[in-house]
């Protein structure tokens, strides 16, 4: 009876002690900013729009980094870790949007765009390379209009009298 | 030899884009900037009309309970935006709990608290702090906020026992007899 005992006590402690040291391998070291920063700077805080959670001096932001640096020591990984902040506050929270409904266009407009550029700037480079027919000659200035000789006498006259004058 | 047969005009319009090519730059062009306008539409609009149908949410509290429109039929309902970051709404959190201890024996009022873009730890150090014992949940992906168009904390907005928007302050209570004044107008006698 007493050995059954001593055996029974031997096990308990022995779980309970794997059970201690299971939970003391699971928690990590206390992360670095460095480490969370890595995760910070590609989330934004719904209160500063347009400011990187890393940079951010609100204390909204502080207690996000903070939250951060917890998940990370419970041993979440990066994605785990943006996944809950989507899952909290949204996808705006998220520098790059996730590729799906409207926000597709912000990945697809940019590169039509760009090749639409592209193409036009093609084909007007196309057309300047090409030489100009006979018939496409278009004078940039009309000519002046030819003086006939009744006009050119009338000049003529005016000048030798100016002359004269003097 | 040089194509001397095509005329300009016929070289100018082998040079343009297709017709299909064309008809679908211009419908894009026209999708995207219909895109654009409805977003800034969206953006210009204020907070929730007094008189207008709030929108409905269901609040999921920081204990787990689901407070939908079921729970608020019938009732007026506080429904206050706050953030354990914000100074001004510790200005109005003691006046807060003072009004709901004061409404709740009535069974007619109900006080919602959600917590915005604020993280659990910090928002149950408010709670704990202030003493709040009504509800209070979290803003899940921003939705209930963004369903009201919040501008920022604290915000708060009651609904009127039919439903219907009665009351929008944009800044902190002051006092508790604010508070009252807001709410007793819309009680049965």
């Amino acid at each position: 009876m007493a050995i059954k005992q001593y055996l029974f006590s031997t096990v308990l402690t022995l779980l309970l002690g794997l059970l201690v040291v299971s939970t003391v391998l699971a928690q990590q070291p206390t992360p670095s900013d460095d480490q969370v920063n890595v995760i910070a700077k590609q989330l934004y805080c719904p209160v500063c729009e347009n400011i990187p959670l890393d940079v951010c001096p609100t204390t909204a932001c502080a207690q996000w980094r903070e939250l951060i640096r917890q998940k990370l020591a419970l041993g979440w990984s990066e994605q785990q870790i943006k996944d809950y902040f989507v899952q909290q506050y949204g996808a705006r929270v998220l520098g790059t949007p996730p590729p799906k409904g409207i926000n597709w266009l912000v990945y697809l407009v940019p590169p039509v765009a760009i090749l639409a550029g592209v193409y036009v700037l093609y084909r007007v480079f196309i057309s300047w390379k090409r030489p100009i027919q006979q018939g496409e000659v278009q004078p940039s200035t009309p000519d002046p209009p030819a003086l006939t000789d009744e006009n050119q006498d009338e000049y003529i006259q005016r000048l030798e009298e100016e002359v004269r004058k003097r | 030899m040089n194509d001397i047969s095509t005329s300009p005009a016929e070289k100018s319009s082998q040079r343009a884009l297709p017709r299909w090519g064309r008809i679908l730059a211009w419908v894009a062009l026209f999708a995207l900037l219909v895109i654009v306008a409805m977003v800034l539409l969206q953006k210009q609009q204020g907070p929730v009309a007094v008189g207008q149908k709030p929108p409905t949410f269901t609040l999921t509290t920081f204990d787990g309970e689901q407070v939908g429109p079921a729970e608020m039929a019938g009732k007026v309902v506080l429904v206050n935006f706050w953030a354990s970051w914000c100074k001004p709404c510790e200005q109005e959190a003691a006046d807060l709990e003072s009004a709901w201890r004061y409404y709740q024996p009535r069974g007619d009022v109900l006080f919602l608290g959600i917590a915005w873009t604020d993280t659990e730890p910090a928002s149950l150090g408010y709670i704990e702090k202030f003493d709040i014992t009504y509800p209070n949940g979290p803003d899940l992906g921003t939705s209930i906020s963004q369903a009201y168009r919040i501008t920022g904390v604290p915000e708060t907005y009651i609904i009127d026992k039919n439903g219907l928007l009665a009351y929008v302050k944009l800044s902190p209570f002051t006092s508790l007899s604010e508070i009252k004044a807001s709410i007793d107008p819309l009680l049965s006698p």
